[in-house]
């Protein structure tokens, strides 16, 4: 078998109904890829084992029945290759959507990404334009083995020419796939994989999401947490145990990286005088740290407290067995709202 | 070959009790990992990639020095120096590049030491694996590299993984190469020997490719049901390379049959019991430099 002896494709089922469907953030991008890919045929997924298995995740689990095996491709086992063929297809036309196994298996890819992915339109003068998708299974906290765990967000973002998304929840998670794959710039797309099983409602028939703006998922006039991926929910429920401290914490999920909504965080910075943003990658050098940066600059006199960064150690990632002492957890977030409060 | 194909059943039940998070099992391939490693010497010093627990259990790591990885309570199980043989690798084709490499040191020291690496037919198309053919065949390295090729790489058939087989790519880089029936332990073990006498005798690197079958899951968290045909299974077990050698030695009357499995079973009992008690936090070492850094960490 060759990727050109094509599997026929069996008919796909419609999206559309209107009421929302409540599903897990893994279905919900499953039906996000299947939408994009109904709605233009240049959609093209490309992986290791994304056919058959569906993806050691089961993201495109049933899309290569659906679509045939020219549309989701069993790749030989080479990042590398990966990101460099959907550079090519995407050169001639199409519009590849690549999924890197695992987070820590993205690195051999690297220069493919930073050298050839995120400068080709600006080398171009605009003229050839590369609107691939590298889906990312990213984080911890499910007890994997090495190498399987990663918080690479910092790399990428910090790399002009690419956009850095990263979902939170299913209903978001389906309408920033497809907003993804529409996208003309290369996008990071991160998936969090202690999430994948969270359920929550998806509209079907909602727009596709800005990839330019955050969300504010809860107001607050104390302290603004800020969060993206895996850590939204944990800064849910820290504000939610703040609240019955009496203490008003609001929660921003900032879902693009880069280009960062300063807009949002700014409001919600002048709002509250307080903020603490929380991920899961080291704090050294990490989203944070440019967060803490540009928030001072642009509001330093609304200010009632320094930024403070909660994430994880500068350390290689541990072993399974101490990873929940490694990762940022409502306690580490609620001690960091305390000292802002203190301040 | 036993001993391996207890463990993985062992493993495989320990890993379903909840005492570790994953296994990778050898499952089949054993006359490729015993015949191969059997045939270098204990001071060759062997880089495996993440499945070769048979070779592992041949340089005398235990058990359950394998099985501390898998349960999460370390990322490397042993010592590499006390077996000459390094610890697992899971970025794929990596190994390779630091078997060259650990060949220049090796030239640069004398002896005539043969450094062996490991990996998959999947693994073979990492850019990482066709670098370290080029390298170890343009500056003649004593790198014996031996692919075992068991059809798979998790779902993906070496249909569409390759055109061309690993053998016949690395003999295009300058690699000696040899195609063996990897379920054969004793034609594994005479090929292997045959090739780590060239790299041996200074004539530079050489490959294995072992032709074999994985015949278990990818992991403990696969699920071949989904993409592979029960009659391909079926096939293979009919060359089951433990029952082959079992069937040979019976018929060359040189077995001592009865002893090797209680012998066996005692053993895994002590697993069993090693593997719940050994390190369910990593070292302290771990431990002590997390928590020196929360104190000194602002958050
Ligand atoms: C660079 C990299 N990409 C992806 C993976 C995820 N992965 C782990 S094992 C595997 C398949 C490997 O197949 P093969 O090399 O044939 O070895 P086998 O598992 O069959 O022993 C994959 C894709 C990885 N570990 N490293
Ligand atoms: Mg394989």
């Amino acid at each position: 078998m060759t990727f050109l002896d094509s599997v026929t494709p069996t008919a796909g089922s419609t999206p559309s109904g209107t009421a929302p469907l409540t599903t897990t953030l893994g279905k919900a991008l499953t039906a996000g890829l299947r939408r994009a890919m109904q709605d233009d045929d240049r959609v093209v997924l490309l992986g290791e084992d994304v056919g058959a298995l569906g993806g050691v995740f089961r993201i495109t689990e049933g899309l290569q029945s659906e679509f045939g095996t020219q549309r989701v491709v069993d790749t030989p086992l080479a990042e590398s290759a990966i990101i460099g063929t959907a550079i090519g297809l995407a050169i001639r036309g199409y519009r590849p959507v690549c999924e890197i196994q695992f987070d820590g298996f993205i690195y051999p890819a690297f220069d493919q990404i930073v050298s050839q992915l995120a400068k080709m339109r600006a080398r171009s003068g605009g003229r050839v334009t590369l609107p691939v998708v590298i889906r990312v299974p990213v984080g911890g906290g499910i007890g994997a083995v090495e190498h399987h765990s990663e918080s690479n967000e910092a790399y990428f973002a910090h790399t002009a020419g690419l956009r850095v998304v990263s979902c939170a929840d299913p209903g978001d998670a389906y309408r920033l796939i497809r907003a993804a794959i529409a996208s003309d710039d290369p996008v990071i797309f991160y998936e969090p994989k202690r999430r994948y099983w969270d359920k929550g409602a998806v509209d079907l028939d909602a727009a596709p999401a800005s990839l330019d703006r955050a969300r504010v998922l809860r107001h607050g006039r104390d302290v603004t947490l800020v969060a993206h991926g895996p850590t939204v929910k944990t800064a849910l429920a820290a504000a939610e145990a703040a609240a019955e401290d009496g203490f008003s914490v609001g929660v921003v999920d900032l879902r693009t990286l880069s280009p960062l909504d300063m807009d949002t965080l700014k409001q919600c910075a002048q709002t509250t005088g307080r903020m603490v943003v929380v991920h899961e990658a080291s704090t050294f050098l990490g989203i944070g740290a440019e967060i803490a940066a540009a928030i001072t600059e642009a509001c330093f006199h609304m200010l009632e407290a320094p930024l403070l960064r909660v994430g994880s150690y500068n350390l290689p990632y541990p072993p399974a067995k101490v990873e929940d002492d490694f990762l940022p957890g409502v306690d580490r977030v609620l001690d960091a709202i305390d000292r802002a409060l203190k301040f | 070959m036993s001993l391996a194909r207890r463990l993985d059943h062992e493993a495989l039940a320990l890993q379903r009790q909840g005492e570790l998070g994953l296994w990778l099992p050898c499952w089949g391939q054993e006359a490729a990992q015993v015949g191969s490693v059997s045939a270098l010497q204990d001071t060759d010093y062997v880089f495996p990639s993440y499945r070769e627990h048979a070779a592992a259990l041949v340089r005398g790591i235990s058990p359950t020095e394998l099985l501390t990885q898998w349960r999460g309570a370390t990322h490397a199980g042993w010592d590499p120096k006390n077996y000459n043989f390094h610890f697992y690798s899971l970025v794929l084709g990596t190994q390779t590049l630091h078997a060259t490499g650990y060949a220049m040191g090796a030239v640069l020291d004398g002896g005539d030491q043969v450094v062996a690496a490991y990996f998959g037919d999947g693994a073979a198309s990492q850019g990482d694996v066709s670098e370290a053919f080029n390298w170890a065949a343009a500056q003649n390295l004593p790198v014996l590299f031996f692919c075992q090729n068991n059809q798979w790489a998790i779902s993906t058939p070496t249909s569409l993984q390759y055109r061309t087989p690993v053998h016949e790519r690395a003999a295009g880089f300058g690699v000696r190469s040899f195609y063996v029936d990897g379920n054969d332990a004793l034609a594994v073990h005479a090929v292997t020997t045959e090739a780590a006498d060239i790299v041996r005798r200074g004539e530079g690197p050489a490959l294995v490719e072992a032709v074999t079958f994985r015949m278990a899951g990818h992991s403990t968290s696969d699920d071949p049901t989904k993409y592979r045909a029960p009659e391909e299974l079926a096939a293979w077990e009919a060359k089951d390379p433990v029952k082959r050698l079992r069937t040979l030695l019976e018929a060359t009357a040189r077995t001592r049959r009865g002893s090797p499995p209680s012998r066996r079973r005692s053993k895994s009992s002590d697993w069993r019991c090693d593997a719940p008690a050994g390190p369910s936090k990593p070292p302290s070492s771990t431990i002590s430099s997390i928590r020196r850094t929360r104190i000194r960490t602002a958050s």
